[in-house]
């Protein structure tokens, strides 16, 4: 059986930390996971926390991508935090600008991000 | 053999009457024109002068030869020096050429002697080059420390606000600088855990498409790490040639000046700024 990255519930927000090598088996489980728990969980934020993550390939770039259209389509706003210089060097080189994924440097920030968008959108904290 | 008597026969011409080296020496210095002291260039040329006698006597004229690694150790040495103290490869070739010339035969020589020194200014012109080879292989190096060290020295990352990091790029950017200057950036980014940054590019004598695509690039992965980039210093040309070449930023965020950038960027972050700063 292959790795299942787990995909933890904070208040509203659904935190996703990669700390493997993201083969396409797991990256296809993962959005299997996240969209059920999305729903399960009626969570209106998900933070995928990527600061462990040292190699990407076009694959991963769009399963970003993916995952963050299908969250939005869930009513759940993504952020991708703690990319590390030399992945997003790579993204842009493979022509990959993650178009629609919000981003933050730190775990920190992203969740800060989640809380001020949340309360642009209610109207309360 | 033929060899061993030209060789025998070259050392009782270079050491008939002792003033060889001395005449050498005045033809070195002579067309030098004292940019170099007397007294270094008679040890550089003495050393050079018996390590010569030694290999030729231990016979043989192959400057590729054993016998020979001693006078190329110096005459590298030699051409090293000089590459350092900026003369010509002409005034370094001379400190060779100038012994041929010294021994140049005349008239009363005789037949033996000619063929002689026919086989030493053979000799001399594979030194010659060897010495000019030597003198290039040292320029090159120093040309490529060079290099590094204006790799190095020109692209600082600054802090100018809590969260906000500069880059002031000064001079011609070409792929690896660009390339340093965007790992550089984007490092600093994670360190600082800045939100903004802005590349300034006032120092930029030319922007081509390539360097614009670079530029675009950096902001884009920056975006992709979470922080904004904003791009500042563009000249009036500079500005013109980018619309000639059809370059768009798109939706980055352009400002004429540093101050302009950096008074963007705080009001975008929603620090307090002095009173009398609306534009």
């Amino acid at each position: 059986m292959s790795d299942r990255v787990p995909v933890l519930k904070i208040g509203q927000v659904l935190l996703v930390s990669i700390q493997v090598d993201l083969e396409d088996q797991i990256v296809l489980d993962l959005q299997d996971d996240l969209a059920e728990r999305i729903v399960a969980t009626g969570a209106n934020g998900v933070v995928i926390d990527i600061t462990a993550l040292e190699i990407v390939d076009s694959f991963v770039g769009r399963m970003l991508a993916n995952t963050a259209a299908i969250s939005r389509m869930l009513d759940a706003e993504t952020v991708v935090v703690g990319m590390r210089p030399a992945v997003a060097i790579t993204l842009v080189e493979l022509g990959l600008s993650l178009g629609g994924v919000r981003t933050a440097l730190t775990l920190e920030k992203g969740l800060a991000l989640l809380e001020r968008d949340r309360t642009a959108r209610t109207g309360r904290p | 053999m033929a060899v061993e008597r030209a060789s025998e026969r070259l050392v009782e011409l270079l050491t008939r009457d002792g003033a060889v080296q001395e005449q050498w020496v005045a033809a070195v210095a002579a067309s030098l024109g004292g940019r170099i002291s007397r007294a270094e260039l008679e040890r550089e040329l003495s050393d050079l002068y018996q390590a010569l006698l030694q290999a030729l006597d231990k016979g043989g004229l192959d400057w590729q030869d054993e016998a020979y690694s001693e006078v190329r150790a110096l005459l590298v040495e030699l051409s090293r020096s000089r590459a350092r103290h900026g003369f010509t490869p002409t005034e370094t070739a001379v400190s060779v050429f100038a012994g041929k010339d010294v021994l140049e035969p005349t008239a009363d020589s005789t037949a033996e002697d000619t063929a002689a020194y026919l086989q030493l200014a053979r000799l001399f012109d594979a030194l010659g080059l060897f010495t000019i080879e030597a003198y290039a292989r040292t320029r090159e190096e120093i040309i490529s420390a060079q290099a590094e060290q204006l790799l190095e020295l020109s692209t600082p990352v600054v802090k100018l606000w809590e969260g906000v990091v500069a880059v002031p790029l000064v001079g011609t950017l070409d792929s690896a600088r660009t390339q340093v200057v965007m790992e550089k950036l984007l490092q600093s980014l994670v360190d600082s855990e800045s939100e903004h940054a802005i590349i300034d590019i006032t120092g930029v004598p030319a922007v081509d498409t390539e360097v614009a695509q670079h530029l675009l690039k950096t902001v884009v992965a920056a975006r992709l790490m979470g922080a904004e980039c904003t791009i500042s210093g563009i000249r009036p040309q500079i500005a013109q040639t980018l619309v000639a070449l059809g370059v768009q930023f798109g939706d980055i965020v352009t400002k004429a000046t540093l101050a302009d950038a950096l008074r963007h960027v705080l009001q975008h972050s929603g620090a307090a700024l002095p009173s009398g700063g609306d534009r």
